[in-house]
């Protein structure tokens, strides 16, 4: 088939639609594979649609300001040596309106709902996407995140691979038991996560307080791990935004939330209601307040950061990959100086504490390089 | 995460906090039914089956069935409250507060202030609302404005199962009485509830839709027609943010005038009363702290000033109605129009 169909990618469990906000290109344009072709909006967060194909974008049928379903047809791109004709092109799109059903498409829906596991009691909530053979990856969320936080990643890098996202005790739907709040605690949970799910071997992607906690799982079991990425990650330095902390800790309502949560983006537009309404839902759970206080005294005490982990990326034949934002307000990059030869630092420009929010594209295209 | 319905949300909530709190009981008539009679026992689970199940959990000692004496349930939940128990007392319908106001508004109201600050009340008062039921006027009133006036009462009012659930557990544990209005035309909204606990803050409004040209702010059932009316006017192009207050005491001013301030635009909608009622209460509220955000008039859309009507056809034209709402937005664009063109 010579013309593909851009559809409105799913972002999130929750997601069902998504405005679009602007083209990044106009009809006739030749784009390359990963190329931003559109920014679409959704109650919560907006992000950039990219080119799945190399091509020409012949037909442009959702235009600024129109909100799609899931799935919903966004553009037709003509692949590359391909020159369809109008009549072609109104063909394809005739056929993809009428057999088009909203919700009833389970494309990028790869990841089926919140799993739950009990290891030694505890409950832990994790997503999955993907299958087959490849040594699987595993993300670890930061503090006061879940396993939504990678929403924008969770099933484009589950193309290649399982993918597995937890949420660490005392976040998401997990136990709010932390039990002594440290970075060890975290990472012991991490590893019986591994345990329950016999997965022997596995990559690992760690965001900030979760970067620390993927260094101390490889630390404690370095035959475990295949492959290590950090986002903005604990554990490299001691400097960390007690302030951000001790914010995320406090606020109890949105107008309280809202500073707080912009701390975390370059783009403090990306700070919308729905996100913040998500996150006060989680804090309001009981125990969540008892858990964040326990982890931030345990793992930042005094507003420095306890756990020194740079020693574990001494072994080169580890594959590392380190991904910062340059205006990260919370976590230094100045932390990957110095770091081991082997060791691949990326700093992004105009990127915050989330990478992988923020310039989600390039973080999945750097991490699937990582991953081979 | 699953989804439950406002009935099944307050019957979890009120389950989850009697298992974490001994001191938690539940005191009204037929909140579970038969008991003690020749009836079967948990027969109702009160009238709208929102207790349901609890007798059998916790025991006749905790699910108390009641004579029919309101007053009698009134004073012994804010008796009990004094002494260290946390009641959930059930006014079955808010039109029979009539015969027990003096045990919520002299006494319970007036007990932390008028000992010092030494005494606590810790009562939930649990009552239905709303008109739409065709049980005439004796059982068909929103009078939470009566309960809004009073200093020391705290008044909340869910409109989906989310905020029931967590407006209910922090009711329960706040130190101080507070009056729990349960629409009965909502009670079968279902939406996603976590299984775990979980408190919502009093005084803390809920944007349920973002807009840039006209703020309605609706509370309890009325918020499902405002946001009716903000999805079909979306499709225009009108871009309407709603607000659910949640708690009419403490009132979030805050949000609203946040809001008005963006907007300009003001709708309320409410069903509690055309006189001295929230709608009246908001608008002057935003009349004094917001009149250099407005630009142009207030629109409240109420009940009118009439009993709620027996006849069908009547009371469905008592009820603001999705239309009302609309024409009301409709109005306020209209002027700007005009003054635009001008």
């Amino acid at each position: 088939m010579s013309l593909q169909a851009l559809k409105v990618p799913k972002w999130g469990l929750s997601m069902e639609e998504g405005a679009v906000v602007e083209w990044h290109v106009a009809e006739g344009a030749e784009v390359g594979v990963g190329d931003e072709l559109l920014e679409v909006e959704t109650s919560k967060i907006a992000n950039a649609v990219e080119s799945p194909v190399a091509g020409r974008v012949v037909r442009i049928v959702a235009q600024p300001g129109e909100t799609l379903a899931v799935g919903g047809l966004l553009a037709v791109i003509a692949q590359a040596g391909a020159s369809p004709d109008a009549a072609e092109i109104d063909a394809f799109v005739a056929d993809f309106q009428a057999s088009f059903v909203p919700g009833g498409d389970d494309e990028g829906a790869g990841s089926s709902g919140p799993q739950t596991l009990e290891i030694d009691g505890a409950r832990i909530s994790y997503l999955t996407a993907g299958g087959g053979e490849a040594t699987p990856l595993v993300l670890v969320h930061g503090f006061g995140g879940d396993a939504n936080n990678w929403l924008f990643n969770l099933t484009e890098l589950a193309v290649s691979r399982p993918v597995f996202a937890l949420d660490l005790p005392g976040h998401g739907a997990s136990t709010k038991a932390v039990g002594e709040g440290s970075v060890a605690a975290l990472a012991e949970a991490l590893l019986g996560f591994l345990a329950a799910l016999k997965l022997p071997r596995v990559h690992l992607a760690g965001h900030s307080l979760g970067g620390a906690v993927a260094l101390e799982a490889t630390r404690r079991a370095p035959e475990r791990v295949a492959s290590l990425a950090l986002l903005a990650p604990a554990g490299l330095g001691e400097r960390i935004n007690g302030g951000y902390l001790q914010g995320f800790i406090a606020a109890q309502s949105r107008r309280d939330m809202k500073p707080v949560l912009a701390q975390l983006f370059c783009d403090q537009a990306l700070v919308s209601r729905d996100m913040i309404e998500d996150i006060l839902k989680y804090k309001r759970l009981d125990g969540v307040t008892e858990a964040l206080e326990t982890l931030s005294a345990g793992i930042f005490p005094a507003g420095r950061q306890a756990a020194a982990l740079r020693g574990v990326l001494e072994d080169p034949a580890r594959p590392v990959l380190v991904i910062w934002g340059r205006e990260d307000a919370i976590a230094s990059p100045a932390d990957a100086d110095g770091l081991p030869a082997h060791v691949r630092v990326e700093v992004l420009d105009s990127v915050g504490h989330m990478p992988h929010m923020e310039a989600a594209g390039q973080v999945n295209r750097l991490l699937q390089e990582h991953l081979g | 995460m699953a989804k439950k319905t406002i009935r099944e949300a307050i019957n979890e909530a009120l389950r989850q906090e009697m298992a974490r709190d001994p001191d938690i009981i539940i005191i009204g008539e037929d909140v579970s039914g038969g008991a003690g009679g020749s009836g079967e026992e948990d027969a109702y689970g009160g009238v709208m089956g929102v207790t349901k199940g609890l007798i059998g959990e916790f025991g006749r000692e905790r699910v108390i069935d009641t004579p029919i004496s309101e007053s009698a349930i009134m004073g012994a939940a804010a008796g009990a409250a004094t002494t260290g128990l946390r009641p959930v007392a059930e006014l079955m319908f808010v039109d029979f507060v009539g015969v027990c106001f003096d045990q919520i508004m002299n006494q319970a109201a007036k007990f932390r202030y008028m000992f010092g600050g030494k005494a606590r009340t810790p009562m939930v008062l649990r009552t239905m609302i709303g008109a739409g039921f065709r049980a005439a006027a004796q059982h068909s009133q929103s009078l939470y404005h009566l309960f809004t006036a009073v200093p020391g009462l705290k008044c909340v009012m869910p409109s989906n199962a989310y905020d029931a659930k967590g407006l209910m557990i922090q009711a329960i544990r706040d130190d101080d009485p507070v009056i729990f209005f349960e629409h009965k035309a909502l009670y079968d909204i279902a939406d996603e509830v976590p299984d775990e606990a979980y408190t919502i803050p009093f005084g803390e409004a809920n944007f349920t839709r973002e807009g840039d040209d006209v703020t309605i702010v609706a509370f309890s059932r009325m918020v499902h027609i405002a946001n009716e009316v903000a999805d079909k006017l979306a499709r225009e192009g009108v871009s309407v943010e709603v607000l659910d207050p949640r708690t009419s005491s403490p009132l979030d001013s805050d949000s609203i005038l946040e809001s008005v301030e963006k907007t300009g635009r003001l709708v309320i909608v409410d069903e509690s009363a055309a006189r001295c009622g929230l709608a009246g209460d908001i608008a002057g509220m935003v009349a004094q702290e917001g009149f250099e955000f407005l630009r142009g008039p207030i629109r409240q859309v109420t009940v009118p000033h009439t009993p709620v009507p027996f006849a069908p056809t009547l009371e469905d034209a008592y009820i603001p109605s999705p239309a009302k709402v609309e024409a009301a937005v409709r109005q306020l664009l209209d002027s700007k129009r005009r003054r635009m063109s001008a």
